[in-house]
């Protein structure tokens, strides 16, 4: 347990560094000389004018600070990990890890289906975690998708989505990355529901749970190609705000 | 938005048929539609057989080190450029990337594996419109001017020369680019007749424009398929997600490989119209961010206010909103033009938009031997006449395919074969 308790620590400590170092204000500072701009948006969108990409983020500050902590973490603490992961790893091994990360996160999927109604999908999932279990041994495999049954993705924040929680104010957390009230309360819901009623209840063991939490999120962070700053745009914050907030529109909706 | 925006949709919505189809000799392209030749890529079956990884690595070179970053930009930090590299001597070829792409852009990476696989140092560098150049590398830090670009490129090449020296041996040197990078060839080409630094043995532009003004026009105009323009991007943008929301449904799943967009795109293959907004939204983002950058480095007064300190927690989105709707026709006349008016007050819009063009160089490039060009007969961001236009200068020195779109074919095995060949000294 102290091996927890230190890294609650640390993620508090690195949290309260991000909320300080950010401070609050997101204008440009004026000065005496300050002069406006030739081209201004009050100009070139008529008024009344609601924009997507004005997405509602009142606590950009923060969020631009949490940015670019995750920027820095993910440089020199993530990423490398990561790397050593990918370089100690055969590949085959590394796609044996995936399936068994996927497999038992199977039962988020499970249930927020299920809490969904839809039956269908809940079935899906109930098989696929059966079948791979078993024929693709201890989810190693995923023998399933084989046969035409496809991964069935949902989450809380979707399922809250589903029943009409609109998203909320923009959130970008630490070390997860962009999110929203609604999928933050969906994320936090699922993992204490994964803790308490999922694998790690099952298996009721700190050290193998810790463990697997560990190899989970090196797996999930080596399978997305994200990279903070690498779009080369000035507007990056921007645009994966909107394309954040677009494609879990997306995601609930189907 | 070119990097998450368009690639997400177009790799949604859009596919690559991987089957293969009767293709030999002569040459032959899959997309006989010019816009589906430049958004779409190549169907694996027409690639060039080129190696999947080569030696690189990146490096960075400090053009001005004493120039003061402002704090928005506090992840900028030099011009990366990246050096791809062979153990023993060989000849070393620069390549420039095309608006708004990077060093290690798609189409930058194939053309390095291509270069290395032919026997060639490359050193790939990052386009003149992109933000780590204006940032790092450029003099003006007004990007579109071919000859102060050219200045620029040819300073950051004996940089990286320097920064490399120790780690290759190089008997010789050639200078090619893509787009954009391939008229800025020309003309760096011209700098280092006057200057001898490199005295490039040969060198390919490769469907540049004729006319940068012209050719970013029609560009621009693409942006007028979304129905009610700019300011109605959401509604366009909300009408997208539905159908690929509508295609997930009926299909039942939904993943991102290229089976599933192979499927999503047989059966709902892409309008003429959204492929040119794709166009159109993909250049206008790209010029968004390089109309910023310009901006802001300058001390602001075009999309930003004058005289403002901006920090890494700025809120961006107005200067985001206002970039997005600027065309490069704004650019030109309420920027570019009034800074470089500076310091040549003589200088007009008309005298301006002839200098952005080939014909400025005419009687050098009609000369010039070393200089062969590699184009397509629909290529879209040439108008009426420039083909013929490009073939009557470069003569025997142009190799134009009848398709291919803009830069839909560098990494077809007939393109990868004449560009080796031409720096071969074989060409024809």
């Amino acid at each position: 347990m102290t091996l927890v308790h230190k890294f609650k620590m640390v993620l508090l400590v690195a949290l309260l560094s991000v909320v300080f170092l950010s401070g609050c204000t997101t204008l440009p500072k004026a000065g005496p000389d300050t002069e406006p701009a030739i081209r201004q948006q009050a100009e070139l969108v008529p008024e009344g004018t609601e924009l997507d990409v004005e997405v509602y983020d009142p606590i950009e500050g923060f969020n631009r600070g949490s940015y670019r902590f995750n920027y820095y973490f993910d440089k020199y603490f993530f990423l490398p990990i990561v790397k050593g992961y990918q370089f100690i790893m055969p590949d085959y091994a590394e796609d044996r890890v995936s399936s068994f990360v996927d497999n038992i996160y199977e039962f988020n999927n499970f249930t927020n289906n299920l809490l969904q109604l839809k039956f269908k999908e809940t079935g899906i999932t109930l098989s696929r975690f059966v079948l791979n279990t078993t024929v693709g041994v201890a989810g190693l495999w995923d023998p399933s998708t084989h046969w035409g049954l496809h991964r069935q993705p949902e989450d809380f924040g979707q399922t809250l989505g589903h029943y009409g929680v609109g998203h909320g104010p923009f959130i970008v957390l630490p070390i997860f990355g962009p999110s929203n009230l609604r999928d933050t309360t969906g994320l936090v819901t699922d993992a204490v529901a994964f803790g308490v009623a999922g694998p790690p209840a099952w298996v009721d063991d700190d050290t193998t749970t810790l463990v697997f939490t560990g190899v989970a999120a090196i797996d999930k962070r080596k399978r997305v190609p994200f990279r903070y700053y690498g779009s080369g745009s000035p507007f990056e914050y921007e645009q994966i705000r909107l394309l954040y907030t677009k494609k879990r529109e997306l995601d609930i909706a189907d | 938005m070119r990097p998450w925006l368009t690639s997400i949709i177009l790799s949604l919505l859009l596919g690559l048929p991987t089957a293969a189809m009767a293709v030999d000799k002569p040459y032959f392209y899959p997309y006989v539609n010019p816009l589906e030749a430049t958004v779409m890529e190549l169907p694996p079956y027409y690639h060039a057989d080129i190696p999947e990884k080569v030696p690189t690595k990146t490096f960075k070179v400090y053009p001005f080190p004493e120039r003061e970053i402002p704090k928005v930009f506090w992840y900028e930090d030099g011009l990366i450029c990246s050096l791809t590299y062979q153990k023993k001597e060989a000849p070393l070829i620069f390549i420039i990337a095309g608006t708004g792409a990077r060093h290690n852009s798609p189409k930058m990476l194939n053309m390095q594996k291509a270069l290395y696989q032919a026997g060639y140092h490359v050193i790939s560098i990052t386009s003149p419109t992109h933000m780590n150049f204006i940032v790092n590398a450029s003099s003006t830090m007004t990007p579109g001017h071919l000859r102060e670009d050219a200045k620029d490129l040819y300073n950051v090449m004996q940089l990286a020369m320097a920064e490399v020296k120790d780690d290759i041996k190089v008997s010789g040197y050639h200078l090619t680019g893509y787009s954009l990078g391939g008229i800025q060839s020309a003309f760096v080409s011209m700098l280092d007749e006057e200057k001898k630094v490199f005295d490039f043995e040969r060198v390919l532009l490769i469907n540049p424009p004729v006319n940068l003004y012209t050719s970013v026009n029609i560009l621009d105009e693409m942006l007028e398929n979304i129905p009610g323009g700019i300011n109605n991007f959401d509604a366009w943008f909300d009408n997208v997600m539905k159908k690929l929301a509508a295609a997930e449904k009926e299909m039942g799943y939904f993943e991102l490989n290229g089976d599933y967009i192979y499927k999503a795109y047989k059966r709902f293959p892409p309008r003429e119209d959204f492929l040119a907004a794709l166009v159109g939204i993909s250049f206008r983002t790209d010029s968004a961010s390089m109309i910023f950058a310009s901006d802001v480095m300058k001390g602001g007064g075009f999309v930003t206010p004058k005289n403002v300190k901006m920090t890494n927690s700025t809120a961006l989105t107005p200067y985001y909103i206002v970039a997005n709707r600027t065309s490069f026709e704004d650019y030109f006349r309420q920027h570019f033009v009034p800074f470089f008016q500076k310091s040549d007050p003589s200088l007009t819009e008309e005298k301006m938009i002839k200098m952005l063009s080939l014909r400025s160089i005419e009687p050098y490039l009609k000369s010039a031997n070393k200089i062969g060009l590699m184009g397509n007969e629909d290529d879209i961001i040439l108008a009426p006449g420039e083909v013929g236009y490009l073939e009557q200068l470069f003569g025997a020195r142009a190799k134009i395919f009848p398709t291919g779109g803009h830069c839909g074919n560098m990494n077809h095995q007939d393109a990868v074969d004449f560009m080796v060949n031409f720096f071969a000294g074989q060409e024809g």
